[in-house]
């Protein structure tokens, strides 16, 4: 087994008496693709904050890199929050430059000189304007040619990839690849689904626990859902809805994530339908894990 | 264009419904730019449309031209009456200082709905949306999945028969989502005719009928399955990234590399015997990994699109067809 750069034991946030994070255990190794995935709510953002040293736990141990975090340990992280971290008013360069200068340290004090890095080929044709005046996935790009200029050993992104175009969002995949297979372990919260084949393992949250892991195949398992296929699916819709089994409308059919095709072909009542069963998508687990905890939770 | 088909399982048209709202041969200037370039787009009654492209590809600005926000340079809008639209522009469309339900009253106030229609048709959406019990909040305190919900309640508030959302779920997370994905399908299952802009390809997937922008041109219409058919060139998929003159044309993609052969490339390259066959069972030729070929989704034939178009523009397209138009 690798050294383990990040690792969570029994971790937890109170906030009042709201618990954030709930008993978070979590590992990532060397070269390690790891996805947080969660709704708003569930706990990603407090658990990174954590990772980062920027909070306290209430409870657990998070050792970075075999110690608790502090000064140092940052020193070793890169990090892409939701909101970039970019300066508007300066072109790529300087923000590079800026963010080399605050990472940068003396040598001989155990810590790594950094240089002002070069900007990324991809990013010359934009030398010359600011930041705030790019289009988001250049900014984005910017951000992580920023979070990597320090070669650091763990890349903590935070929705990266929200709002760019699929070819922006492989690209910044790929550069997350490049780190990846260089030795940096990397933790990605993401709502885009599709983007789950880019890691080695997910982890999904749900108020503030772990509720499953592994890959979105073995996250998946044999769930399944029902497949409704109808002339007139906005009656099916109206029955399923008054039936207490949510439907979600896909072109012209309707899919019921955790239901029985029996039940849902007894809740269409009169309407002509034919009802099959298929495979969950890895949303559509995701959807169940976070209602049955949330039913758990509260009991209403 | 493909027409959407004219109302084939839909929610419930009203009798008085026309076919089909939207634009024809449309084109809008800003200056020198041409944002919107002959598009003709059709929203369907009962019907889930979805308008797609990347960055500056004139999504809001057809949007714009179907809310009744923009008159067209030329070409023709064909509309319900303003009070019959409902429109959710990018961003949110709420008051971030008013409440929640002061947002809703002052939306149906301006859409003339009674007093009582709009506290019984107000609450069910709110319930259902999980937003009841936030009702008192500001809107500018919500979290972003709940202000998006709230812009889309708001919109659909009077049960328009055209309601058109800018991107009501970017930046959301997936349960916000589906509640989102709940309340479009409720004013489909209406009679509404819904169109909305986004960036995520699989929920466009969930269309009936898709229309994909590029600087402001129309790259493909119709069901995804069509506009995945009329992609041009074949796609095949490596575990490494091609070196040299393909790798311009590779992606990223679960894990692995996507790459796509614009006509004819492939049997240039000697990848293939013949025209129009997918890739990868010939030999690697210096090109890197030949890969296997794979039958492309949604997602890959819009990538395909902004590709071709970005190779066009650095003049490296190798025979590519011209605005990567498909067919």
């Amino acid at each position: 087994m690798t050294e383990a750069l990040a690792r969570c034991v029994g971790v937890s946030r109170r906030f009042g008496s709201f618990t954030a994070v709930d008993g978070v255990d979590l590992r990532l190794g060397r070269g390690e693709v790891v996805g947080l995935l969660g709704a708003n709510g569930a706990g990603k953002t407090t658990l990174i904050r954590m990772l980062l040293g920027l909070l306290a736990t209430s409870g657990g141990q998070v050792l970075l890199f075999g110690e608790p975090p502090s000064r140092q340990t940052r020193q070793r992280i890169g990090y892409v929050p939701q909101t970039l971290g970019l300066y508007d008013d300066l072109t790529p360069a300087e923000n590079l430059a800026f963010s080399a200068a605050v990472f940068g340290t003396q040598p001989g004090q155990g810590g790594r000189q950094v240089m002002a890095p070069a900007l990324p080929e991809s990013l010359r044709p934009y030398r010359r304007a600011v930041v705030g005046s790019l289009p988001l996935g250049v900014q984005r790009s910017v951000a992580f040619a920023q979070a990597l200029a320090h070669q650091p050993d763990l890349l903590i992104l935070d929705e990266p990839t929200s709002g760019v175009d699929p070819l922006a969002r492989a690209r910044l995949w790929e550069t997350v690849a490049i780190a990846a297979t260089a030795g940096t372990g990397v933790l990605v919260t993401t709502h885009y689904m599709d983007e789950a084949g880019e890691c080695d393992r997910l982890m999904v949250m749900a108020d503030g626990r772990v509720v499953a892991e592994g890959t979105a195949g073995q996250i998946i398992g044999d769930a399944r859902v029902s497949v409704v296929e109808t002339g007139s699916w906005a009656q099916a819709f109206d029955a399923l809805e008054a039936a207490g089994l949510p439907a979600a409308l896909v072109g012209r059919t309707l899919r019921v994530p955790g239901a029985d095709p029996a039940d849902v072909r007894r809740a269409l009542g009169p309407v002509q339908a034919g009802v099959t069963g298929a495979p969950a998508t890895l949303e559509e687990r995701f959807f169940e894990l976070t209602l049955t905890s949330s039913r758990t939770r509260s009991p209403a | 264009m493909t027409a959407p088909a004219p109302r084939g399982g839909a929610g419930r048209p009203t009798a008085t419904a026309p076919q089909w709202w939207g634009t024809e041969q449309v084109c809008v200037r800003f200056g020198d730019t041409m944002a919107l370039d002959q598009v003709t787009f059709r929203a369907v009654p009962g019907q889930v449309s979805a308008v797609v492209g990347g960055d500056g590809a004139g999504r809001t600005t057809l949007l714009r031209c179907l809310a009744g926000a923009l008159a067209p340079s030329s070409g023709q809008v064909r509309l319900p009456p303003p009070l019959r639209i409902g429109y959710l522009s990018a961003g949110s469309g709420t008051y971030p200082d008013l409440s929640v339900d002061e947002n809703l009253a002052f939306r149906a106030t301006a859409y003339r709905l009674t007093a009582a229609t709009a506290r019984e048709r107000s609450a069910e959406l709110l319930e259902r949306a999980g937003l009841a019990g936030a009702r008192a909040r500001l809107a500018g305190q919500l979290s972003g999945g709940m202000r998006q919900k709230l812009g889309v309640i708001a919109a659909m508030l009077h049960r328009p028969d055209l309601l058109v959302l800018d991107e009501p779920t970017t930046g959301v997370d997936p349960v916000s989502r589906a509640d989102l994905w709940w309340l479009i399908t409720r004013a489909a299952a209406g009679g509404a005719a819904v169109v909305l802009a986004t960036s995520y390809l699989d929920e466009a997937e969930r269309a009936v009928a898709v229309l994909a922008l590029d600087a402001g041109r129309e790259l493909g219409a119709g069901t995804p399955d069509e506009i995945v058919a009329a992609m041009p060139g074949t796609l095949r998929v490596s575990d490494t990234r091609p070196e040299g003159e393909a790798g311009r044309r590779a992606w990223r993609r679960g894990g692995r590399w996507r790459i796509w052969d614009p006509p004819g490339a492939a049997a240039r390259a000697g990848l293939v015997g013949g025209a129009g066959r997918a890739g990868g069972a010939g030999p690697a030729g210096g090109a890197g990994p030949a890969g296997s070929a794979v039958t492309p989704d949604l997602q890959d034939a819009v990538t395909v699109a902004i590709l071709a178009r970005e190779l066009t523009a650095a003049g490296a397209g190798n025979g590519q067809p011209e605005g990567g138009g498909p067919r």
